[in-house]
């Protein structure tokens, strides 16, 4: 369910951007996911073949770029991705962190004709 | 047309951003000021809300805005209280966004709220992906759900304003290690207000309700 907006959302983008150059049909999305954005690539997969049917960009393909999930501590500096078991900073141990990668949700380019 | 790559780089949530950012537009105009609660189903929002509205009233004219997949329970709850509230059924969306809370603005009379009540979906995924252009954001767990949820939901504990921890008269029944969760929470968001109560005895909830005050004020004289 959560995906639907998303999709149609990335529709309307493709379909203002492929207007503007005058393309006859979209080939392809290149969409860069971060790891802590909640996002399915299979449900947009999903919506995607249903929403673009008969739209210029229908059965253009969908290139996913996973960003993978990174911190920074604020106290010692160290950059890195959670193990899975805790966020805490695997150098010193605190819990002053921040996300500085990983919540990307965008699209990135189109490949039209 | 020759095959060629048109860049775009555009956030896919641009569209709910921009509408956001003009719910907030509308709600500064008002001088109104907009907290979003969210949670998961069962955590006890609409009773802190209850709470929270009955300890405001005094001060402040209220207004509620709930978000539901389907019935008005939430909503007419609020207006029991005498508060002007508006149920926005979602019809299955899991969460509530710009557009619908835009809806929901359109019929309250703004000019005459100075807080505004805002209840998300009962859901910890969804709603965090979502801006509506409210001022506060509260993310609302409880003790029943067990103390590894920030951890195990980190994009809906990151970027809220406070925490609260509902339900702590169940602690003696639960395994659940409050220092744990407050870690968890706080790793996610350092210097973050965290307010241990239960809406069902009133423990706690003065030192909440007074931390909101001061947010409220403080939006109020700036």
């Amino acid at each position: 369910m959560h995906e639907l907006p998303f999709v149609q959302s990335i529709l309307a983008i493709t379909l203002e951007h492929a207007e503007r150059v005058g393309a006859q049909r979209v080939l392809a999305l290149n969409l860069v996911i971060g790891e802590m954005a909640s996002i399915v690539d299979d449900s947009v997969q999903f919506y995607w073949d249903i929403l673009s049917k008969d739209t210029i960009a229908e059965g253009a393909t969908l290139n996913f770029r996973r960003v993978p999930a990174r911190f920074r501590c604020w106290d010692c500096g160290t950059e890195y991705s959670p193990d899975g078991q805790t966020l805490a900073c695997p150098t010193c141990g605190s819990v002053r962190v921040m996300l500085v990668q990983g919540d990307e949700f965008r699209l990135e380019s189109i490949d039209v004709e | 047309m020759a095959p060629q790559r048109v860049e775009v780089v555009e956030n896919i949530l641009s569209a709910n951003e921009r509408l956001a950012q003009a719910n907030r537009n509308l709600l500064d105009q008002t001088r109104t000021y907009a907290i979003n609660f969210m949670a998961s189903p069962g955590a006890g929002k609409t009773s802190v809300i209850l709470r929270l509205v009955e300890a405001l009233k005094p001060y402040y004219r209220i207004a509620g805005v709930d978000g539901d997949i389907a019935t008005t329970l939430d909503s007419d709850r609020l207006a029991a209280m005498g508060i002007p509230a508006i149920q926005i059924n979602t019809g299955g969306t899991c969460h509530l966004d710009a557009v619908m809370l835009q809806g929901a603005l359109a019929k309250l009379n703004l000019e005459e709220v100075d807080v505004l009540i805002i209840e998300n979906v009962g859901n910890l995924i969804c709603p965090a992906n979502f801006k509506l252009g409210n001022h506060l954001d509260i993310l609302i767990a409880s003790v029943p759900e067990g103390d590894d949820k920030p951890y195990k939901y980190p994009p809906m504990y990151r970027g809220v304003d406070a925490v609260v921890l509902n339900k702590i008269d169940l602690l003696p029944h639960f395994d659940f290690d409050v220092e744990y969760f407050r870690k968890g929470v706080e790793a996610l968001n350092p210097g973050l207000a965290f307010f241990p109560l239960s809406a069902k005895t009133g423990e706690g909830l003065d030192t909440f309700i007074e931390w909101l005050r001061e947010q409220i004020d403080a939006y109020h004289l700036d």
